[in-house]
Formats: C-alpha cells, structure tokens, sequence
C-alpha cells in the first residue's frame, strides 16, 4: 500500500505564508490528522511527514519566552528582537512594541499584529492589556 | 540504541596552527595549506600519503575538492561536511570510523580562514531564514543572547557570571602566545563594554581574528610510530536540535547533552574524569551551556560554576587553555582549534598553559546557533 502524499493545502508553504503575512494575516498551519500547530510553514507535519495540513487563522496570543535588546547606532532607535511562545504551541521570532525596550520581560503576555519593519511584513507584538501571564 | 565506536582504534599524531590573528594577503586555502603542511611535516608526512581529507573553508562548499587538487592528491575519502563550527569535530568522528574501517590510511583535518584582514567580519554564506530575517537580529550575536536572556530568567544567571567566563579565558590567553587578545582584561570592563545584543557586550563575544589549523590521524599501530606521544580518539559522538534558534526547543538545553553522553559511554569515562576541557565559546554563555549539558556542573549551576576563577588558570577544572575564541582565535568555525588545544594539552605541547599530568581531554564543537553539537574525548597512552 503507498501512502497518499498530495499536499493540497499547503503545496507552496514559504510563499503562503509570505503572501497571507503581505495581506496582514497571521496563518499557522495545522494539521488535520494530529491536531498539532505547525510554524514556519512546511510541506509535510515533522516527524510523522503527515501532509493533511490546513492554514487557519493565528489568535495572535502568546508570551515572551526570551527577548534581547539591540542597539543601532543613533539616530536609529533600539529594539526587540523576542521569541513568543503561541497559545497554539508554535514558537515564533518577533518584534514586541508599545513600550520602552528594556522593559520587555520574560513572561510578558502579548497579542500579535502584522505590521512592518523597514517596509517587510512582520509580525509585531504588544503587550496584552492585565500584562503579565 | 547501540552506539558502537573504535575506542583508542585511531590517533591524532600531529597537529598545528597557522597565521592566528592577522596573516595579510594570505587567502583562506593558503592558510589551510600551510598548516596542513607543518602537521604532516611534523611527523615526516607528506601531503601524498594523505587518503583521507577532511576539510571545510569559511565561503567555500567546493573546499574539499579545491584542497584535494592544491595539495595534488587523490583521496579516498573527501568529507565536506558543513555543520558550522563543529564540522571538525564531526571529522574525527567520521575520520576515526573510517581509519578504523579500513577506508583510508592517514586522515588530514585542515581549516583556514582569512576573515579579519579580507573583511574585517565574521564571513558567512548562509541563507536567511523568512522568518527570522525580517526582525533584524544581529546573525548570530542575538540567538546567543537570546539563550542567555532565558538562562538568567530561568536560574538567575548574572552579566558578571558571564564575565568570568571571559576574563578566565584572557588569563589563559595571557600564557599562551599565540593568543591573538592577551592584554589585561577585568570582570569590571567587561560590565561597562559596548552592549552587542543584551545581555550580552562585545566582550562576551569572540574574536574576528584569521588562522589556521591542521591535525593528521591514523589508527594506532601507525600513530605509535609516527610520534611518541599519540593522543588516542576514545569517543566522539554528534547531535542537533534545530537550525534557527527561533526553532531550539529549549533555549536553555542544547544537543550537547546527547553528544556528550554518547561520547562518555564510548569512551567509558564521566565528565569528573576529564582533566582538560575545550569548549567552544563563540559567546561566554556557550562556555556555561556546555559545562552544564555536558555533565561538569547541574543544569542551571554554571553561572555559579564559573565563579571566583574556577576555571582559570590555577583553578579546579582548567577551560578552553589556550584562551579561546574568546581571547585565542576565532576566524569564523573554531572547532578546529579546540580540538588542536586538546592535544596539544595530552602530547605535553602547551608550554607554560601546560596542566600537569592530564590524560582526558574533552573537546567540544558548536555549530550554527547552538545548533550542531559535537564532542570528542581523547587520552593519552595510559588511558587506553
């Protein structure tokens, strides 16, 4: 018996991702099977290479599992760069804005929108209003 | 899951360094060459006698080919083999597995680099990831501090703690002069140094340096002919968890705890009985990393660890003696020169950074952004 391996949602993941992020959707994938989250984007589930995978829609949700702070010569200002735990499970890289730098803590609970960063698509987090998680 | 390998089957019989810190107008491969040349040199080779090429330089994916063809050989085996700075160590994995195999004779592991005075920056030639690319991290100063962040929130690890790290590895370098940064250096400028990417400064990072190394391996007969004092290969064992650090399990853990282990049950030794420990430390918190996953102190004690000079020269557990990436060399992959560190340090060779007596020694390779882990274990004669 082989295994059916067409991958009807996510045949083109990297350019999927990118044209949702262009129209300032946050997507994950999913797969079907599992039921697990999966981030970046893939053509098959790891591990298992199931390939019965659907993008939905992001809640935005998440933490700040670390978070470092750079400083550009000036005028430019300093930033995050912090990697967010998803409430779907999936860690991703991404800028946390509305307040000062180093007041990004571990911990911090944030909501993602898509923004961007020098005229890229991005994901950017703010901070979640009763804060800390 | 068995995890067989040739314990003491196979030798480095020679090593040698080459133009660490600045060698102007030479190129990368010259560099490899030349010391390829003094290791085998050392031992009355020549680069005919060479079946066996390991070897990967710093921009260059066709390098195995183009060293093959400079030094006019033939190799049985050509390894290319690209897991970032622990490609080396890998190589003696593959290159004990193959001597011991039968499948070459005599193995040459080369690396050389010419970035500081052809760039003045760490060369890479890597694709940027769509996902990280965006967030202007700096490549890879912020993966590391991004571990280091976690690492304090999760076991309170201090910027001070890290500067042990950093002035331990000066103090070593401060005896070897080789060392490319040998003046003084205090936990104290440390904390006030420019920051990189917090929480980590230009001094928790290594040097941009050139250079070049070279080590030569045969099994065991040969070696004990070649030179008096081979340093035996007793186990060496890979792992990796991820690519992008945004893809690291666990930030605070790295696959060094798998190579490690793997290589301590080759060799039949535990971490207590390791007299000498090469680390690679692109960052000073890799050095606290490593000591962790690899069995010298509890996970979450190596800030501690590290304190009041405990690996510094005269300390408990001497680290990375010749300084370093840290303080020594750092000419983009350092695995090479941890590796040469180590055996130099069995063969007796290390001058006045020479620890008395030591039999085990540990070196340990990193790759990416504590991606790729590597560990290899050697001894002297008397441990075989």
């Amino acid at each position: 018996m082989t295994t059916d391996v067409s991958v009807p949602a996510g045949l083109l993941p990297e350019r999927s991702w990118l044209a949702a992020l262009e129209q300032g959707q946050f997507l994950l994938q999913r797969c079907i099977s599992s039921g697990q989250f999966i981030f970046p984007p893939r053509i098959a589930e790891p591990r298992s290479g199931a390939t019965d995978l659907e993008w939905v829609p992001a809640c935005g949700e998440g933490v700040v599992y670390a978070v470092t702070v750079i400083s550009p010569r000036p005028p430019a200002a300093p930033y995050t760069v912090a990697l967010i735990d998803l409430v779907e499970g999936p860690r991703v890289m991404g800028r946390v804005e509305g307040l000062a730098p180093d007041q990004v803590a571990i911990g911090l609970a944030v909501t993602a929108q898509v923004g961007h960063i020098d005229g890229v698509p991005a994901l950017i987090f703010y901070p979640r209003e009763h804060a800390h998680a | 899951m068995r995890d067989a390998f040739p314990r003491a089957a196979t030798a480095i019989v020679s090593t040698a360094t080459h133009g660490i810190g600045e060698a102007p107008g030479q190129t990368s491969m010259e560099l490899a060459v030349r010391a390829s040349l003094l290791a085998l040199g050392r031992v009355g080779l020549k680069p005919a006698d060479v079946d066996g090429l390991f070897v990967c330089l710093p921009t260059d994916f066709f390098s195995g080919l183009g060293l093959a063809e400079y030094l006019g050989i033939h190799p049985r085996l050509t390894n290319n083999n690209r897991v970032g700075g622990s490609s080396f160590q890998t190589y003696v994995l593959w290159a004990a597995l193959a001597l011991a195999a039968g499948q070459c004779d005599v193995a040459l592991i080369a690396y050389g680099s010419n970035q500081r005075t052809a760039s003045g920056k760490l060369v890479r030639s890597l694709l940027p990831s769509p996902y990280e690319a965006p967030y202007q991290a700096l490549v890879p100063a912020s993966a590391y501090a991004l571990a280091a962040s976690r690492h304090m929130h999760e076991f309170g690890t201090t910027r001070a703690q890290l500067a042990q790290v950093a002035v331990a590895a000066r103090q070593w370098a401060q005896r070897n002069p080789e060392a490319f940064a040998r003046e003084p250096l205090s936990v104290e400028q440390c904390l006030a140094a420019r920051m990189l990417s917090t929480p980590l400064s230009v001094r928790d990072s290594c040097l941009v340096t050139d250079g070049a190394a070279a080590l030569v391996m045969t099994r065991g007969d040969r070696a004990r002919e070649l030179c008096l004092r081979p340093v035996y290969v007793l186990g060496a064992a890979e792992a990796t968890h991820h690519r992008m650090i945004s893809a690291a399990p666990d930030l605070t853990v790295t696959a060094a705890v798998e190579s490690g282990a793997r290589a301590y049950a080759q060799a039949g030794i535990h971490a207590r009985d390791v007299d000498v420990v090469q680390l690679y430390d692109a960052f000073t918190i890799n050095t606290i990393l490593f000591l962790e996953d690899l069995g010298f102190c509890p996970k979450g004690e190596g800030g501690r660890f590290v304190e009041g000079g405990r690996m510094a020269p005269g300390g408990a557990l001497p680290v990375n003696t010749n300084g370093g990436g840290l303080s020594c060399v750092h000419p983009g992959m350092y695995g090479l020169f941890a590796l040469v560190e180590a055996a130099r340090q069995l063969a007796g060779e290390a001058g006045e950074r020479q620890i008395t007596g030591a039999e085990v020694a540990l070196a340990h390779g990193n790759g990416g952004e504590l991606s790729s882990q590597a560990t290899v274990i050697l001894g002297t004669g008397a441990t075989v």
